[in-house]
């Protein structure tokens, strides 16, 4: 027997990288343009696709992959919305990685799909670190969890492209300042688009539903 | 889990290139930012190296801490808490650049093999 030492230096994330590129190829080839929908728990992200998917209905073919814990609950409150819906269940883990979404795609029909939403496991830590493939991460915060939680995830709201701010109807009843959420998200990532929405209201919806036709848009049109 | 999942791989993959037979420790590399707890992943290690080469191995998780560089003055510094403050400018609210602090590395595996030549 020969003692031996050998030095690695391997980013322990470099086949969740290489998978999440071939996930990329996937989508670009079938000009899809795909979403990372991320929050925490109850912040409202199937609420906002079911309004995301009723705004865009006729004009626009919408997929979901679901990603819980537990339960198929979600797939199947899109599923009655028309929409196509496949549940990978992570049995404990906190957030996707890319080979679950690439187990999930094969359960997808992806021709005709223009927009897909891969709505990550509820929690602001985990699904940061994750990159599964996806063209833009989307932030939804709601007003009733605090004006803080920019400052106290930040990564979160560093990598995201988007945040939407949800709940806004509650504002009256809340000591939360959107002002401060903005600030801090700007300091955070000033390229970050922020739209103020309520999925019970309906408020700000169209603007967000607008930014998100466009990119399908730019996508479709990619030779 | 994904995470030991991931380390285990790497382990296991060097492990046959150079020809080792049982890996006895493996060193390391983890951001303070990376959001992963040493014990966490010494536990799921544990659990996902059973019956390999590599069950028995010790996890030596080195902390690297969050070196941030201050847009202002340009100067590294490191960041305890996030609102630590440049200690030459004072306050920076943005275009801080991460330079250390996200990584997660495996730096080196130790082990044994019955071959001179390995």
């Amino acid at each position: 027997m020969v003692e031996i030492k050998v030095p690695v230096v391997r980013n322990i994330l470099e086949v969740n990288e290489r998978l999440a590129q071939e996930n990329r190829k996937i989508f670009d080839e079938k000009k899809i343009l795909v979403l990372n929908l991320m929050s925490s728990p109850g912040a409202g992200k199937t609420s906002v696709l079911e309004r995301t998917a009723e705004a865009l209905q006729g004009r626009y073919t919408i997929a979901v992959i679901e990603g819980d814990i537990q339960s198929s609950l979600d797939a199947e409150r899109l599923q009655r919305k028309g929409v196509q819906a496949v549940q990978i269940n992570t049995d404990g883990a906190c957030h996707l990685d890319s080979n679950m979404v690439r187990i999930a795609l094969e359960s997808l029909q992806l021709d005709f799909v223009d927009l897909l939403v891969i709505e990550n496991v509820g929690n602001l830590v985990c699904p940061a670190e994750f990159n599964l493939g996806e063209h833009h991460k989307v932030t939804i915060l709601s007003v009733a969890e605090g004006d803080d939680k920019p400052a106290k995830y930040p990564l979160m709201f560093q990598i995201s492209s988007v945040l939407l701010v949800n709940k806004i109807d509650l504002l009256p009843y809340l000591d939360c300042d959107l002002d401060v959420i903005h600030q801090r998200a700007k300091e955070l990532n000033p390229l970050q688009h922020i739209f103020d929405i309520s999925c019970r209201t309906g408020e700000g919806l169209e603007a967000w539903t607008a930014w998100l036709e466009a990119q399908i848009q730019e996508k479709k049109n990619l030779p | 889990m994904a995470i030991a999942q991931s380390v285990l791989d790497i382990v296991l993959d060097e492990c046959r290139r150079h020809h080792m037979e049982t890996v006895d420790r493996i060193h390391l590399q983890v951001g303070a930012l990376a959001a992963v707890v040493p014990e966490a992943l010494t536990f799921c290690f544990q659990v996902v190296a059973q019956g390999t080469p590599a069950e028995r191995a010790v996890l030596d998780i080195e902390t690297v801490p969050v070196v941030v560089r201050c847009p202002l003055c340009g100067d590294l510094y490191e960041m305890e808490d996030r609102l630590d403050m440049c200690p030459r400018c004072g306050p920076v609210v943005s275009g801080l650049s991460l330079i250390s602090g996200r990584e997660m590395t495996v730096m080196s595996i130790e082990g044994r093999s019955k071959n001179e030549g390995a």
